[in-house]
């Protein structure tokens, strides 16, 4: 009986910490997270967190779950967020009477309704079909929400006043901090229940089609019933993240149902670990760090984005979550430390070598958008004028002196590694 | 005894080629009926085409008396007619143990349910192990299929097929490329999981077919030449021309 536990999480007869110590984890330190970092743009930023994560969740049921690359997911992240602004207004104008706080069904019940329109056609074939259709139809309703302005209210979009609800307990939601409960509340159910449905018959057969669409016929399943009812179920989750975006921000633009959204939330799916139930609750923390806090100090945090996307699914296509998992087995033989000086020797010219390059880059940036004449630019707190000749040399130096010596580490770094997971097959992810 | 499974003059085209030319064919419940004949004779496409993967080009296929021609996999597989593949056909990136389960979910009327938890559900845990155990790959249930050995792999192809338990079970090459060791376990799986059922195998192994086969059908170029016992196949003067030469003296 215990073999059979083990499997995958052991949800049989595994102790109470462990089955339900991570959702206690969860659920304490979303409670805490604000106490701590309790300033506004934290609160912001966290806010933003907790709907990206359930948003870039919902995509993996598609995409690391069921095996569908869509490049169109931000079209019901949208029509929720829309719906969810519009019954903001009705709750004002006393339309209906509604606490605020339900408002994220209704982004739901449209999203749901939108992937039961579209799945409908789009599930029938996964792989290129699938994925030109998704960009198609995100193309289309994109263009549509300039088109019908009455609900999509044109380029300026619809706003809405979130504190004009029955207030209930006192919270009217007049405070970011009540919308970060708010979140997190939702967020909590959303995670819960999305990792619930991986763990059903039908989620089980996302995996089963995903790996081999066509074996599973032979095993009783329509591939495009199980495709479809996970297109349907990614597509309510999508709309609950929406209309959350619709209280957060009070405003719902074409621009959370665009291209552009379909994009940001492949991205961060991707670079946190689409193997992985977690992969996109990483994958969204960090992307929202980046965006928030890269943002803050330079211009060409997009760049840095990009670039580091291409190198994930070039030599990380288990994304972040992969790179820590793969630490596991020599976690587990109690070898961690072996690996500590190793991973020290080859970050400190990792880190010289970017250095080099991300000045380098800031430098050419700056000598292309700075106001004429200005030449004095600002790098961690030094000074200097872009238009000598040593800045340019030194983080010259800085790249190629660090990517030398980055590169002669490796051989230890992938021996230290070897040993580390010596029993088992040896990774030769030696990613610094 | 009634028919299992009954082909009247199933044909198949691709193009202006037909590569099955009008095939009949009568397979008793319970009986373990294998299909031989050389390279490129049809033998997988005629499993293709009672199987539901390929559409007919003509005649008809009844699997216990009822039409199941041009049904799609899954509606067949319903029906109680079940299948492994040549080339292995399984689950990769998942556990060896979800592989089991899921070709046992829904014999066990799961459907497309998302509101059961499958570790929960002990009736179909203690049915995977049981399988598990049958085909010998306890030890390995935990590790993902796509790191399985070649053998373990058609092991767990021929666990996911019977799983189900139905009635029908189609086998295409299930020891192709095993060692002589590989092959005696996999006969005796095959007996084991075959047990009053109906089997249906396409075989190169002239060894494996005439120890497994009750009666043995032999395809050459899109048609039956011969459908009879062992004995008397590997008497047969025609089968032998077309067919076995040598191979059969030897087996």
């Amino acid at each position: 009986m215990s073999e059979i536990a083990n499997t995958q999480t052991g949800e049989i007869s595994a102790p109470f910490a462990k089955r339900f110590g991570p959702w206690i984890f969860l659920a304490v330190a979303l409670i805490v997270l604000p106490l701590i970092f309790s300033s506004n743009i934290a609160v912001y930023t966290m806010n933003l967190m907790g709907i990206f994560i359930i948003f870039a969740l919902s995509y993996n049921m598609l995409l690391g779950q069921g095996g569908m690359l869509s490049f169109g997911h931000a079209v019901y992240f949208g029509l929720g967020g829309f719906m969810s602004v519009h019954f903001m207004n009705y709750i004002e104008y006393e339309v209906v009477v509604l606490p605020m706080f339900m408002l994220p069904i209704f982004g739901g019940i449209i999203g749901l309704v939108f992937a039961i329109i579209v799945g409908s056609f789009s599930t029938r074939r996964a792989g290129t079909v699938f994925a030109m259709i998704s960009l198609g139809i995100g193309e289309l309703i994109a263009a549509s929400s300039l088109i019908f302005v009455a609900f999509f209210g044109g380029e300026e979009g619809v706003s809405g006043d979130r504190t004009m609800g029955p207030v209930i307990m006192d919270v009217d939601f007049a405070q970011d901090i009540e919308v970060y409960y708010l979140i997190a509340a939702w967020a909590f159910v959303t995670i819960a229940l999305m990792y619930l449905f991986s763990r059903t018959p039908m989620g089980r057969m996302a995996n089963a089609v995903r790996d081999n669409d066509e074996r599973a016929e032979f095993i009783g399943y329509s591939q495009r019933k199980v495709r479809f009812i996970s297109f349907c179920a990614s597509g309510f989750f999508a709309g609950i993240a929406g209309g959350l975006f619709a209280i957060n921000f009070e405003i719902v633009t074409e621009e959370n149902l665009n291209a552009l959204t379909s994009g940001v939330v492949l991205l961060m799916t991707y670079i946190g670990g689409v193997g992985f139930f977690i992969g996109p609750i990483v994958g969204a923390v960090v992307f929202t760090l980046l965006q928030t806090v890269l943002s803050n100090h330079t211009e060409i945090w997009q760049l840095y984005v990009g670039v580091m996307f291409v190198l994930t699914v070039m030599y990380v296509p288990q994304g972040l979550t992969g790179i820590m998992a793969m630490h596991i087995p020599a976690y587990r033989m109690k070898r961690l430390s072996g690996l500590v000086v190793p991973y020290i020797k080859a970050g400190i010219p990792t880190i010289l070598m970017l250095s080099g390059i991300v000045s380098f880059l800031e430098m050419v940036h700056h000598v292309r958008a700075a106001a004429l004449g200005e030449t004095m630019m600002s790098l961690i707190g030094i000074e200097f004028d872009t238009h000598t000749v040593m800045p340019w040399v030194i983080s010259g130096v800085l790249a190629v002196v660090g990517g030398y010596l980055t590169k002669s580490q490796m051989p230890q770094l992938r021996e230290a590694w070897e040993q580390a997971n010596a029993p088992l097959d040896s990774g030769e992810g030696a990613s610094s | 005894m009634s028919s299992a499974i009954q082909l009247n003059d199933v044909r198949k085209s691709f193009g202006p080629t037909e590569i099955i030319r009008g095939v009949d064919l009568d397979i008793q419940k319970g009986e373990r009926h294998a299909i031989i004949g050389p390279n490129g004779a049809g033998k997988s496409t005629l499993f293709h085409l009672v199987s539901g993967r390929y559409k007919l080009s003509g005649g008809h296929v009844h699997l216990n008396g009822e039409e199941i021609s041009n049904l799609s996999p899954y509606e067949i597989y319903r029906k109680g007619l079940s299948r492994s593949f040549q080339v292995t056909n399984i689950f990769p990136m998942m556990s060896v143990f979800e592989n089991v389960r899921c070709g046992l979910m829904w014999s066990k009327d799961y459907k497309y349910s998302f509101w059961h938890l499958v570790d929960r559900e002990k009736e179909l845990n203690h049915r995977t192990a049981a399988v598990l155990e049958e085909i010998g790959l306890t030890s390995r249930q935990h590790v993902p299929a796509g790191v399985l050995t070649y053998a373990e792999q058609r092991a767990l192809e021929i666990g996911i097929a019977s799983a189900g338990g139905a009635e029908v079970i189609m086998l295409d090459e299930p020891t192709a490329g095993m060692s002589h060791s590989e092959t005696d376990q996999a006969i005796a799986l095959i007996r084991k999981i075959t047990e009053g059922k109906t089997l249906v195998m396409v075989e190169h192994d002239m060894g494996v077919v005439f120890d497994l086969a009750d009666r043995i059908s032999v395809l050459v170029y899109g048609e039956i030449i011969a459908t009879d016992t062992p004995e008397n196949i590997r008497n047969n003067k025609a089968v032998q021309e077309a067919y076995l030469g040598a191979e059969a003296e030897d087996a």
